[in-house]
C-alpha cells in the first residue's frame, strides 16, 4: 500500500464486527429516509439490508428497518447518531443472534422450466413457507419468508431448476411473546 | 375574521418574536418578496455582505461573540451553495445559526429551474436539521422550531428553505408562545450518583488533570464562573482546547495553555501522565489526542458533555455525565462542598507532587522563540498585539493557519465569548468576516482579526462590508508571504518541497486598504511595531494592518507524527535531534 502523507491519526485497533439490527421510528416525511441513509453514508457505516414502511397513518409514522454491521463503539454511535435526528422518535437495536426478537426477509422467486424442475424448485422451497403466487405451464412465481442467509442458499440452490429472477426485501423485527420494543 | 399576513411578513413577525434585530444577507430573485418587506420591520437590521460564505460567518461572529443564534438570509441555488462552507463551519463548532434561503417557487422544484438547487438535499449533512417549507401555513411552526433546534442541547446550524410563492401566499399568524427552557431536563441525563462518582474520583486522584473546551463556553457565561469556582476548590490543572479559550483565564498559574498538536509541553505531558481526566464539553477531536492508542493510557477518563453521541465516539471513556456544562459543574461544586468541605486543603498535599512535575515541565517554556531585531518574528507581534489590547476587552477572531496557532498560544483570554476561530472546520478566510459579525455584536469593542495574508485574501471582499456600516475592525494580518502551516508541513515531511505554498503575487495590503476605503498601516520592523500597533488602536476606522514577519518561522510546540503526547517535537533548539523520519510522515 502506498504510504499517505497526509492523515495524523493512524487507524487504532480494529475490534470485532457484529451484525445489528436497528429499528427506527420515525415522522414520514419527504427527506427522512435520505437523512437517515445519508448519516450512514457520510459516517461510513454499513447498511446490509432497509425496510421501511409507514406503520401508523394517524400519527405519521415510519419503521425503519436496518440490518448493519460493527464494532460494539459504531453501533452505539449509530443509535445515539439516530437519536440525535430531529424526525426520529426512537430507536431499538439488537443483535442478530438475539432469541427474543424474530427476523424475517422476504423473497419473490421466478422459475422456468419444464414441470419436473418446477416441482423440485418447490419442493425446495418447501420449509419456507412456500407460497405460489403465480403458475403458468412454463414457470412458477413463489415467494418464501425466512432469514437472509436461507434465501442467500435458495437463490444459488434454485439455479439449477431454472431460477431466472429474484426479488427480496430487507429484514423486518418483531420481539417474541407480549412485550413490544422499547 | 383575523389579519391575512404574506409568507415573507410571517417570516419577519417570527424574527421579530424570537427578538432577532440583525440578519446578514444577500439579496436574490428568489427571496426579493421577503427584502420588500425588510423595510416594515425596524427592529431587526440588515447587513449587506459581498459573498454569501461572509454572511455565514458574519453570523457565527455574531452568535459565538453575542451568545443569541445568528442569522442569515440568503437566496436560492448559488446564494444557498455559498452559504454551505460557514453551515459547515458552524456544525463543526456547534454555532447556532438559523439560515433562510429563498427557494424558486413550489411548481418549478425540480425542473432545472433558473437558481435552483437541491437546498435542503445539500445542507443535510451541514445542518442539525432543515426544511423545505411547501405550506404557508406551516411557515411560522417551522421558523420557530427552526430557532429551538439551533439553541438546544448541542447547539449548531439549521436551514429554512422557503420558496418564492410561498413567500407571497396569505395566512393568519398567532404570536409565539415561548416554551418554557428547553435545556432543563430533556439534556441533563444524569444522575447524582454520577456526581458523587466524579467527585469520589477526584478525591481518590493524585495526578488529576481538567480538559476543557468549546461546551464550556456554549454552556453561557454562568458556565465559566462555576468553572473558576470548582477550579479555585480543588487546586488541580487546567487544560483548554482551541475553541474552549477564555473559558478559564490564561494568565492564571492553574492554566497550563492549550493543549494538543500545537499546544503546550506541560499541558500534553500532563495529559499523557494524568491518573485523572475530566473532560468538560470538550470532544477527544484528533488534533488533541493523537496516536489515539497511545492517548493518557494510565488515566480513569470522566466526560461531561450535552450531546450524547460526543461520548465514547473517539475515545472509551469510564465515567459519562450527559447534561448541561453549567449544571454538572453547579452539582459538582455543591457536592463538594457538602461532603469534602475540606477538599482543597486535603487535596493539596496529594497533588503537590502531580505540581512539582508539571513546573518542571513548565520550565521547558515551550512556546518560546529566538527572537530578532532584525525581522518581526509572528509570534513577537502576537504578544506585543496582546500587551497593548490586554487592557481593552477585546474580541479576536482567526483565520486559519500558522498565525492562527500563535495567537492561541500568546494571546491569554480571561473571558469567554472575546475568541472567535475555526477549529472544526479549518476554514481560511473565517476571521475576516467573523469580525465583521463580532463587531456588529459588540458596537464599541475592538476586534480584531490575527489573520495570515493567504487566508485573509479569501474573503478580503467584505472589507467593502465593513466600510459600508462603518464598522472599525482591524485586519492584523501576519504576513509571511506562504501558506505558512502548508509550508512548515513540507519543510518537516516532504523535504522542502514547497509545493505551490508561496504566494507571489500578493497585493499592496496598504493600497487595498485604501481602495475599500479604510486605512492601511505596515509594519517591517520590530522596533516599530508597537507604534504602528497603537496607531491601529487609535483609529476608529477599519484598518488593514500589513506586519511582515519572518517568511521562516514554524510553529511549535507540535506534537509531530502520530506520536503519543509525552513526545513532542519542541522549537528550533530541539529540532536537531529528533527529525522526523519514515513512519512518522504519514501520520501527520
Amino acid at each position: 500500500m502506498a504510504k499517505s502523507k497526509s492523515a495524523y491519526s493512524i487507524p487504532g485497533k480494529q475490534g470485532r464486527f457484529d451484525t445489528h439490527i436497528i429499528v427506527v421510528w420515525v415522522d414520514n416525511e419527504a427527506g427522512v429516509l435520505a437523512r437517515v441513509a445519508g448519516l450512514f453514508s457520510g459516517r461510513g457505516y454499513n447498511i446490509e439490508s432497509l425496510a421501511v414502511a409507514e406503520v401508523d397513518s394517524k400519527l405519521n409514522i415510519s419503521r425503519i428497518t436496518i440490518v448493519t454491521t460493527g464494532t460494539p463503539q459504531v453501533i452505539d454511535q449509530i443509535k445515539l447518531q439516530l437519536k440525535k435526528l430531529v424526525p426520529v422518535h426512537k430507536v431499538a437495536d439488537f443483535k442478530r443472534e438475539d432469541k427474543k426478537v424474530i427476523f424475517k426477509e422476504m423473497a419473490l422467486m421466478k422459475v422456468v422450466g419444464n414441470n419436473q424442475k418446477r416441482e423440485k424448485a418447490l419442493n425446495a422451497c418447501k420449509k419456507y413457507n412456500a407460497i405460489i403466487l403465480d403458475k403458468t405451464n412454463k414457470s412458477v412465481v413463489i415467494q418464501i419468508t425466512a432469514l437472509r442467509r436461507d434465501i442467500d442458499l435458495m437463490t444459488k440452490n434454485l439455479k439449477k431448476f431454472g431460477l431466472v429472477s429474484v426479488s427480496r426485501t430487507g429484514a423486518v423485527a418483531m420481539t417474541r411473546g407480549s412485550e413490544i420494543f422499547k | 375574521m383575523s389579519k391575512l399576513y404574506s409568507g415573507a411578513e410571517i417570516l419577519f413577525k417570527c424574527l421579530e418574536d424570537q427578538n432577532v434585530n440583525v440578519i446578514f444577507g444577500y439579496p436574490g430573485g428568489a427571496v426579493l418578496p421577503i427584502y420588500d418587506e425588510l423595510k416594515n420591520y425596524k427592529s431587526i437590521k440588515h447587513y449587506l455582505v459581498r459573498h454569501e460564505q461572509g454572511a455565514g460567518h458574519a453570523a457565527e461572529g455574531y452568535a459565538r461573540s453575542s451568545g443569541k443564534p445568528g442569522v442569515l438570509l440568503v437566496t436560492s441555488g448559488p446564494g444557498a451553495t455559498n452559504a454551505v462552507t460557514a453551515l459547515t463551519d458552524a456544525y463543526m463548532d456547534s454555532v447556532p445559526l438559523v439560515c433562510i434561503s429563498g427557494q424558486v417557487p413550489t411548481h418549478l422544484i425540480g425542473t432545472d429551474a433558473f437558481q435552483e438547487c437541491d437546498t435542503t438535499g445539500i445542507t443535510r449533512p451541514c445542518t442539525k436539521h432543515n426544511w423545505l417549507v411547501k405550506d404557508v401555513k406551516d411557515l411560522a411552526k417551522i421558523i420557530h422550531k427552526a430557532f429551538e433546534v439551533a439553541t438546544t442541547g448541542r447547539p449548531g446550524p439549521v436551514l429554512v428553505d422557503i420558496p418564492k410563492d410561498i413567500q407571497f401566499q396569505k395566512t393568519v399568524y398567532a404570536k409565539h408562545k415561548k416554551k418554557k427552557k428547553l435545556n432543563g431536563k430533556t439534556f441533563n441525563q444524569y444522575t447524582k450518583s454520577d456526581i458523587d462518582k466524579l467527585v469520589k474520583l477526584m478525591n481518590d486522584s493524585s495526578k488529576p488533570i481538567f480538559y476543557t473546551g468549546g461546551g464550556v463556553i456554549n454552556s453561557g457565561p454562568k458556565a465559566s464562573e462555576l468553572l473558576r469556582e470548582l477550579l479555585e476548590m480543588t487546586g488541580f490543572p487546567i487544560t483548554s482546547t482551541l475553541q474552549g479559550l477564555g473559558a478559564y483565564p490564561g494568565d492564571d498559574s492553574q492554566f497550563l495553555g492549550m493543549l494538543g498538536m500545537h499546544g503546550s509541553y506541560e499541558a500534553n505531558n500532563a495529559m499523557h501522565d494524568c491518573d485523572l481526566m475530566i473532560n468538560i464539553g470538550a470532544r477527544f477531536d484528533d488534533r488533541i489526542t493523537g496516536k489515539i492508542d497511545e492517548f493518557s493510557p494510565n488515566s480513569k477518563k470522566i466526560h461531561i458533555d450535552i450531546d450524547p453521541s460526543s461520548i465514547n465516539k473517539n475515545v472509551k471513556v469510564d465515567l459519562p455525565i450527559v447534561g448541561d456544562v453549567s449544571k454538572v459543574i453547579a452539582s459538582t461544586i455543591k457536592t463538594i462542598k457538602k461532603n469534602k468541605p475540606n477538599f482543597a486543603k486535603s487535596n493539596k498535599q496529594k497533588i503537590s507532587k502531580w505540581w512539582e512535575k508539571i513546573q518542571k515541565w513548565r520550565s521547558v517554556k515551550s512556546f518560546d522563540f529566538i527572537n530578532s531585531t532584525d525581522s518581526i518574528k509572528p509570534q513577537y507581534a502576537v504578544q506585543r498585539l496582546y500587551e497593548l489590547t490586554k487592557n481593552k476587552d477585546t474580541y479576536i477572531t482567526t483565520e486559519v493557519g500558522q498565525h492562527q496557532m500563535w495567537a492561541a498560544q500568546h494571546y491569554k483570554f480571561d473571558k469567554p465569548n472575546r475568541w472567535m476561530t475555526s477549529g472544526g472546520l479549518g476554514t481560511m478566510g473565517y476571521g475576516l468576516p467573523a469580525a465583521v459579525g463580532v463587531q456588529v455584536a459588540n458596537p464599541n469593542k475592538l476586534v480584531i482579526d490575527i489573520a495570515g495574508e493567504a487566508s485573509v485574501l479569501m474573503t478580503m471582499q467584505e472589507m467593502s462590508t465593513a466600510v459600508q456600516y462603518s464598522l472599525p475592525i482591524k485586519i492584523f494580518i501576519l504576513n509571511n508571504q506562504y501558506m505558512g502551516m502548508v509550508r512548515q508541513w513540507q519543510e518537516l515531511l516532504h523535504e522542502k518541497n514547497y509545493s505551490e505554498s508561496y504566494t507571489a503575487a500578493l497585493p499592496d495590503f496598504v493600497k487595498l486598504a485604501e481602495a475599500y476605503g479604510c486605512v492601511g498601516i505596515k509594519a517591517t520592523k520590530p522596533d516599530e511595531l508597537d507604534d504602528k500597533i497603537i496607531e491601529m488602536i487609535n483609529t476608529d476606522r477599519p484598518v488593514i494592518f500589513d506586519c511582515l514577519v519572518d517568511k521562516e518561522e514554524n510553529c511549535f510546540p507540535m506534537i509531530p507524527s502520530g506520536k503519543p503526547h509525552n513526545q513532542m517535537l519542541l522549537g528550533p533548539k530541539d529540532q536537531k535531534e529528533n527529525k522526523i523520519t519514515g513512519k512518522g510522515k504519514t501520520l501527520v
